[in-house]
């Protein structure tokens, strides 16, 4: 089954087109791929309007990279949440519009089951029931995956997201956006154990990173002058690890303490190179297999919503065209 | 009344906690809470109180939007939770259709509120955060009587 993927949840446009819920035939995302001059040269931000000037192109320039036309698609999955409703009923209308001229069925996505969709894309798919990392700029979420479609959740963040955490870092410091990836180049030149920063929540699967903020302010107010790019290194490594740490920790324990050894990664922050490392050492210690889709998957993207909205196309279900967006939608809540 | 300006002082996260569950009781549908403080001030901890006093449930954990930009929770009233780090300015809040959520539909909070100053009606309640070591100036303004109501439970509070 052909399926078009449509993802406009938050600050990427994308289209995709993957074939039987396994194949990727195209995987475009406006903010990164340069297609930018179609539409006047400026990248989505966060305005719906900017979504609704990238999604058309997005989507031609999903299906020519495929090789295929609209005729072919079978089906449309489309994010339906959780994110900005202005921009979520960018990619909802676009979907369903489509449906309808083309009559095709048409199916919601959650964007966090999507993100965990990005497993099924990658060579060595993880079999149910498996344990699942999302972590990215706006979510840090533990799962239990027991189906396409059964999550439960085992432990969120109760104030910021790991992403989160490692932007502000990194804005504190003056170092420039993404935070992330800026903050995983210089920590690899740093001493991870030169400052001891807090590792909150001990004993509990919730995480929270607001504290692991302010204690880095306090430091850095301690300092009595601008860190040099040593000392930059060293804090970056530091404050990295203080987050590494306990994202391995509490996603091994979530799947010891369920019995599962199959651990998955996803989202945003599972680029992180000091993160994959890491879960691959600790998981190996404890005979964990473990998952993690490569970045291009990672990050937002259409791919991982076909791949999960084929699994309900081809078992027949899709939504009806009063389909709606929404803002909010807990994972496990139904659909 | 535009004069008035609460100085409060906050020794502890619990008490940045407290304080922001006394201004959520008294916030009522249309309210407009602007919140304005450096990194790791406590804007997100006063919000996370602010919903306990909009009996928002327990099972919602009161999360930062600065990726999300915008978090809903059910409570007494809703809570509408922004976040303009990421904005440039007021431009992207217009664009994100904010006008149906500040007038009239639930309380809105909205952090980094200096970048779209611009679009905060009249009467917003300003929250002024500021790091002092490691206490937590407050300073609070509001265009109405509302503020005669905050002083009041903040002196019971102890916090005046």
């Amino acid at each position: 089954m052909l399926v078009l993927g449509i993802e406009s949840s938050c600050d990427e446009t994308a289209a995709s087109v993957v074939s039987d819920g396994v194949k990727i035939l195209s995987n475009v995302i406006a903010s990164q791929v340069n297609i930018h001059s179609r539409y006047g040269g400026v990248v989505p931000e966060v305005a719906s309007r900017h979504h609704i000037e990238a999604i058309i192109p997005v989507i031609g320039e999903a299906l020519k990279g495929a090789g295929v036309s609209i005729g072919d698609i079978e089906g449309i999955a489309v994010t339906r949440g959780p994110g900005l409703i202005g921009s979520l009923l960018v990619g909802v209308s676009v979907a369903k519009s489509i449906a309808f001229a083309r009559n095709l069925p048409c199916v919601g996505v959650n964007h966090i089951a999507g993100h965990i969709g990005a497993l099924f894309l990658i060579e060595n798919v993880p079999a149910f029931p498996f344990v699942s990392l999302v972590v990215s700029g706006g979510h840090t979420h533990i799962y239990k995956v027991d189906n396409y479609d059964r999550f439960t959740l085992l432990g969120q963040t109760r104030d910021d997201a790991a992403g989160e955490a490692f932007d502000k870092a990194a804005k504190m410091m003056n170092l420039g956006y993404p935070g992330g990836v800026i903050i995983d180049t210089m920590a690899k030149k740093g001493d991870p154990g030169k400052i001891d920063f807090p590792r909150a929540m001990k004993k509990s699967t919730d995480f929270s990173f607001s504290g692991l903020k302010t204690a880095l302010l306090n430091y850095l107010k301690t300092l009595n002058h601008f860190p040099g790019q040593e000392d930059i290194c060293d804090i970056a490594a530091s404050f990295q690890d203080a987050i590494v740490d306990v994202l391995v920790e509490k996603t091994l324990r979530a799947a010891e303490e369920s019995c599962i050894s199959r651990v998955a990664l996803s989202g945003g922050v599972a680029s992180n190179t000091r993160l994959r490392k890491v879960f691959m050492e600790e998981s190996a210690k404890k005979g964990i297999e473990l998952f993690i889709p490569p970045p291009l998957l990672c990050t937002d993207n259409a791919a991982m919503i076909a791949a999960i909205g084929s699994q309900y196309l081809e078992k027949g279900i899709s939504d009806a065209l009063d389909m709606n967006a929404v803002s909010r939608w807990p994972l496990g809540s139904g659909r | 009344m535009s004069d008035r300006i609460l100085h409060i002082t906050s020794k502890s996260i619990e008490q940045t906690h407290a304080i922001g569950t006394l201004i959520g009781r008294l916030a009522c549908l249309g309210d407009v809470i602007a919140l304005i403080g450096d990194l790791g001030s406590g804007k997100t901890t006063l919000t996370q109180g602010i919903a306990k006093g909009l009996a928002v449930p327990e099972e919602y954990y009161v999360t930062s939007p600065s990726f999300t930009l915008i978090n809903e929770y059910p409570g007494r009233v809703p809570l509408y939770h922004f976040d303009a780090y990421r904005l440039t300015d007021f431009r992207d809040m217009e664009a994100m259709g904010y006008e149906e959520y500040f007038y009239g539909s639930g309380v809105v909070v909205i952090e980094w509120a200096e970048k779209v100053y611009e679009l905060l009606p009249e009467p917003t309640l300003y929250l002024y955060i500021a790091n002092l070591n490691n206490m937590r100036q407050i300073d609070i303004s509001c265009q109405t009587e509302k503020i005669l109501a905050l002083e009041r439970v903040l002196k019971e509070g102890g916090y005046i």
